[in-house]
């Protein structure tokens, strides 16, 4: 039967698988509250895994790899905005150039350090708090990438509503035009959002190379960047909406794996299909319920000035 | 950057010819730059990467038998995308059509069906992969969903029901517990093309594809209708096309070619199912598509430079020790290329005069 100590871990992994895809979401969803629909991701996400291994490994910090990751992600960010926002190209062609530019990169990089292991990220503990049953390790015990994440959260939600720079950001989204007429450089501010973009997803890489699973695989983000994507459409460009998503999608992933541990007759693959099949389901549910107006204006279109 | 983009009017035919080849050009100059990276001679690198495979009559049937998958995906997609609908789960519908044409092959085994077996294989692995490319379809035109992300999230769905099928019910029972299906029999197994090698009759039908593909996308009203519904879908409306009709149709096409080429593998080159049937044709073919300019000709020529950086890039992980992952970055670079040099060679970058914000 689940005891308190396992329903806590459960839930302290449910929190930690869902973080890499918070990250990523969130990066995803300034980048194209700007008007920039980058499918890029998964590449960016993979870089950063793999350099933040990469650094961590050579170097002995934690730290640095994760910065590292975070360079290396806005980095590959730089392709995609050349490409998409200086050069005006098929914004879902040059995501997809993105991921896979992005999957060799890594390769090339990782290919080292493959069958190698790092000591990830140390739990921080609060005195007291962290032994509460259930839900101590939950909310007290997780390392500093999930509080990271909810802090950039909480960032990205108030300066998206609240900010200059949020509105300046949001019009570049919904009416380039209008906002070019107003003297905003389009380019610029699309650009920024990108390597915003791809910060987040290098320090999604990160989390899962340096936290979550703590050595090198390739393709090991295995969708994830893919599934952030989705969430956020599913969130309606809605920051705290990506927090639902992001841990609904955590507890899929991880209870399958429960079910598989517990062999209840259901094939494995089945199980493991599930984040993918249950992305499909809420693509669908938000499009049926027409959340999906949400979208900004001039989501995915080029600028290009005086046309 | 006081820089502006000025579109070109009148762009001649040779100038956007060039775009490729300025592609390939800057493709080699970062190949060049990434295999000094690596502490390689960039010039024996090349020779083993590029030309080393052109010299050798194996290796250039290898070159075909690689090419064949990606031109047959690679104009179905180009469907897809002249119509601006974007199906990038090939590599699932490839999956789907290798699975269903092989359930054939698997009930037929060792019951001396005879000769029908392999054609009945091709008709079902293309409508195996039909079907599996018009679930993103119906998803798009009945509830308004992303293709883009439904594709994609089915190509995860598909392999993991191919790694179900060979792990479990159809493992060889007499295989040492290898997960993979039984070999194919005779009459399951694509024709040679010639007593060594291993090239085989794939070709023919993707060929077959490319010309059938050329004349409908270029001389017929559904290619029109594809073409205008993709640039402008107002315009097409108003013609009276279907938008609805068009996004099944290009799915379907584009699913039944992707798999057709997944049966062909596995009934051509692999012989029976195994938990990997593809190196990434489903994805590749994407760039083909882009790089052949979305005709199917363009598209034939694409493939068999692509095909070149498998080729080469196994022969660089033998001698060189390189890991694959130097092929696919040579891949995602060309694509990036590809991209650039379009807008190149259809634009000028000018210097504006003044403070201009961009």
């Amino acid at each position: 039967m689940l005891d308190a100590a396992i329903l806590g871990a459960v839930l302290a992994s449910i929190v930690a698988a869902a973080t890499t895809l918070l990250l990523a979401s969130l990066g995803e969803l300034v980048a194209e509250r700007a008007g920039t629909l980058n499918l890029g991701v998964e590449g960016m996400m993979i870089v950063g895994a793999a350099v933040g291994y990469a650094t961590a490994y050579g170097t002995g910090s934690l730290l640095l790899g994760t910065l590292a990751a975070i360079l290396a992600g806005m980095a590959i960010s730089l392709v995609f905005a050349g490409l998409a926002i200086w050069l005006a190209t098929n914004q879902v062609a040059s995501g997809l150039a993105t991921t896979i530019l992005g999957l060799g990169v890594a390769g090339l990089i990782g290919a080292p350090f493959v069958g190698t292991r790092l000591d990830g990220a140390p739990a921080l503990k609060v005195p007291g708090l962290t032994d509460l049953p259930v839900i101590g390790q939950m909310l007290f015990g997780q390392d500093a990438f999930v509080y990271a994440s909810l802090a950039l959260l909480a960032a990205v939600t108030y300066g998206l509503a609240r900010t200059r720079i949020g509105l300046v950001l949001r019009a570049v989204g919904e009416s380039h035009a209008a906002a070019h007429a107003l003297g905003h450089p389009v380019r610029r501010i699309r650009t920024l959002a990108v390597m915003f973009g791809g910060a987040c997803a290098g320090l999604a890489g990160a989390h899962l190379s340096l936290a979550y699973t703590p050595f090198w695989a390739s393709d090991m983000t295995a969708g994830r960047g893919w599934i952030a994507l989705a969430l956020v459409v599913f969130s309606a460009w809605k920051p705290l909406w990506l927090l639902a998503g992001a841990y609904l999608f955590g507890a899929v992933s991880i209870l399958q794996l429960h079910v598989q541990g517990f062999g209840l007759g259901i094939p494995s693959q089945l199980l493991s299909a599930l984040p993918y099949l249950a992305t499909i389901a809420a693509l669908v549910a938000i499009s049926a319920l027409k959340r999906g107006q949400g979208a900004p204006a001039s989501l995915g279109v080029p600028f290009v000035p005086d046309r | 950057m006081p820089l502006r983009l000025e579109r070109q009017e009148n762009v001649s035919g040779l100038r956007l010819a060039l775009a490729p080849l300025l592609a390939l050009v800057f493709t080699l100059i970062v190949g060049a730059v990434m295999f000094v990276a690596l502490g390689h001679d960039p010039i024996r690198a090349f020779g083993i990467y590029f030309v080393g495979p052109l010299l050798d009559t194996y290796t250039l049937q290898e070159l075909v038998v690689k090419a064949g998958p990606l031109l047959m995906i690679g104009t179905g997609l180009a469907f897809c995308y002249r119509a601006n609908r974007w199906n990038i789960g090939a590599e699932g519908q490839y999956v789907a059509g290798a699975v269903v044409g092989s359930w054939l092959a698997l009930v037929t085994h060792g019951t001396d069906a005879g000769p029908w077996v392999l054609p009945a294989m091709l008709v079902m692995g293309a409508l195996g992969g039909a079907l599996w490319g018009l679930i993103p379809a119906f998803l798009r035109v009945r509830f308004g969903s992303s293709e883009i992300l439904t594709s994609l999230m089915l190509v995860y769905v598909a392999q993991l029901g191919l790694d179900y099928l060979v792990r479990g019910p159809w493992k060889d029972p007499d295989g040492f517990n290898f997960p993979q299906s039984v070999t194919f029999d005779a009459n399951a197994v694509m024709p040679l093309l010639m007593d060594e090698g291993r090239l085989h009759g794939g070709i023919i039908l993707a060929l077959v594809a490319v010309v059938v593909a050329t004349f409908v996308l270029g001389r017929t009203l559904v290619g029109y209708s594809i073409e205008l519904g993709g640039s402008a879908p107002r315009a097409a409306a108003f013609a009276g096309f279907d938008e609805r009709r068009v996004t099944y149709g290009v799915f379907a096409v584009s699913g039944a070619l992707a798999g057709l080429a997944g049966i062909i593998e596995v009934a051509g080159p692999i012989g029976n199912l195994q938990p990997s049937i593809s190196p990434g044709y489903g994805f590749t073919a994407i760039i083909a598509a882009m790089l052949g300019r979305l005709h199917p000709v363009g598209i034939v020529v694409a493939s068999l430079v692509l095909a070149l950086t498998y080729i080469g890039g196994e022969a660089a992980q033998i001698s060189m020790r390189l890991p694959f992952d130097v092929t696919r970055v040579f891949q995602g670079t060309l694509l990036i290329a590809i991209l650039a040099a379009d807008v190149m060679v259809r634009y000028r970058v000018r210097r504006v005069e003044g403070t201009s914000h961009a």
